[in-house]
């Protein structure tokens, strides 16, 4: 057998790849549902968060700073691990899939929060007092005048943090997650055979370069005027 | 409560694992920083030959990576390449992947940087005589390098961070030592103590960055 016939034959086998594709595929599965999960909660929870302080309200502010900043400040998986090895000792049992979940939703929530608030702030003073002027409430001046412009200047931020951070999703494999990575991990144990984790590999390229792809797409449309 | 998660016994006894943790979190960081802003200089450069032979195949390279998530490339690394009879070991793994993964992050940051600066000034260095390295060096990477600062400095943050992942393939950085001795003493203090440690290692960066931030996106408009 030559050097090339091994090679393949070690990491690209085709029994081996057969076998562990629909391992492969459950993985997919389940790592799209926790970057859905993640996207949509962790953006929600920021926005809202957002929009809590421009009430402006003092020591509700300092709080949300405080809460940004810490999960700014802490790795991704030492939260996993705090969380899914830690709360159990207060008997707060998480599975693998909601620690990982939580702990990547807050750490977007973090993230985005912050763009967000920079966006509301961007937007003019003045914009605000002739808004106000107008009879329009505080509400529908956030709402109607603020956000539709705040929203658009966030956006090539935001695309990058949240691809980011929802690749985190292979964390769970530290936790026990059967997401593709925990899959591929596993299957190779078992066949004693890379192949399965060159296809775990090619699986996250298939769900995330398009997201890439597209997100330079948006960062261009809505990129910064110099 | 605080005898679970804050128990000073178990603080003092830890206190020497956690301590070389985060000493080895520490070395780990001030190496692969550079090498990750060697990477991404490197990239950054080559970006500036405005060939299609080298941008798409740069553009697909920082795509790549940027796609990948960094603990897959890790672990492909650790437990991939020894089928091939590449035995690199946790450490040197680490150091690769970071190369490749935060290089690329930095190489789209560096690239940023020099193309917000006008083809002029490049232009007028030359005309006085400067060589293409030296209006590179002198003239347009000092401004470039202060113009992107913020996101420089947001992705150091990020890669500090990501040392956590060393803990996976047993490199004794903080967050594996914290583990190790959580597994000893039965007890999560040790992890509490080391997201303690992280974030006011962390916090002040963090400070810093949302200050500069807030600054850059709100003078756009």
């Amino acid at each position: 057998m030559s050097t090339w016939d091994r090679f393949v034959d070690t990491f690209f086998n085709g029994k081996v790849m057969a076998k562990y594709l629909p391992d492969i595929l459950s993985g997919m599965v389940v790592t799209i549902e926790l970057a859905v999960l993640i996207v949509i909660t962790g953006l929600g929870a920021g926005l809202a968060l957002a929009l809590i302080r421009s009430l402006a309200i003092r020591p509700l502010n300092w709080l949300i700073i405080f809460i940004v900043d810490l999960f700014r400040a802490l790795p991704p998986l030492v939260i996993i691990v705090l969380i899914y090895f830690g709360l159990p000792y207060a008997d707060l049992s998480f599975s693998g899939f909601v620690s990982t979940w939580l702990s990547l939703a807050l750490v977007l929530m973090a993230f985005s929060e912050e763009i967000f608030w920079a966006g509301i702030t961007s937007v003019h003073k003045g914009q605000w007092e002739a808004s106000r002027s107008t009879g329009l409430s505080f509400g529908q001046t956030l709402m109607n005048v603020v956000l539709p412009q705040a929203l658009r200047l966030t956006i090539p931020p935001l695309t990058n943090r949240t691809i980011a951070i929802t690749k985190g999703t292979a964390l769970g494999t530290v936790v026990a997650v059967t997401e593709i990575l925990g899959e591929a991990s596993s299957a190779m144990s078992n066949s004693y055979n890379p192949s399965p984790l060159m296809m775990g590999a090619a699986a996250y390229l298939v769900l995330f370069l398009p997201v890439v792809v597209l997100a330079r797409r948006l960062e261009r449309k809505f990129a910064w005027k110099r | 409560m605080i005898q679970t998660f804050f128990n000073f016994d178990i603080i003092v006894a830890s206190w020497p694992i956690v301590m070389a943790g985060l000493l080895n979190t520490v070395l780990l960081s001030l190496i692969v920083v550079p090498l990750g802003l060697f990477g991404g200089l490197l990239l950054a450069l080559l970006a500036s030959i405005r060939h299609p032979l080298v941008r798409w195949p740069l553009m697909a390279w920082v795509d790549f990576f940027r796609a990948f998530p960094p603990l897959v490339l890790l672990i492909l690394l650790f437990a991939g390449l020894p089928f091939a009879g590449l035995d690199l070991g946790g450490f040197a793994c680490v150091a690769i992947a970071f190369f490749l993964n935060t290089g690329a992050y930095y190489g789209e940051i560096f690239r940023a940087g020099i193309e917000s600066i006008p083809t002029g000034q490049v232009e007028a260095a030359r005309s006085t005589g400067l060589n293409r390295l030296q209006a590179l060096g002198y003239i347009v990477l000092p401004q470039a390098v202060r113009n992107v600062m913020p996101d420089l400095l947001s992705n150091t943050l990020e890669v500090v961070k990501l040392t956590s992942l060393g803990s996976v393939v047993a490199v004794p950085e903080l967050l594996y030592q914290a583990r190790q001795a959580q597994s000893l003493t039965y007890n999560p203090t040790p992890i509490v103590v080391a997201a303690i440690i992280y974030f006011l290692m962390l916090w002040p960066l963090v400070r810093l960055l949302s200050r500069l931030e807030n600054r850059a996106l709100a003078g756009r408009r």
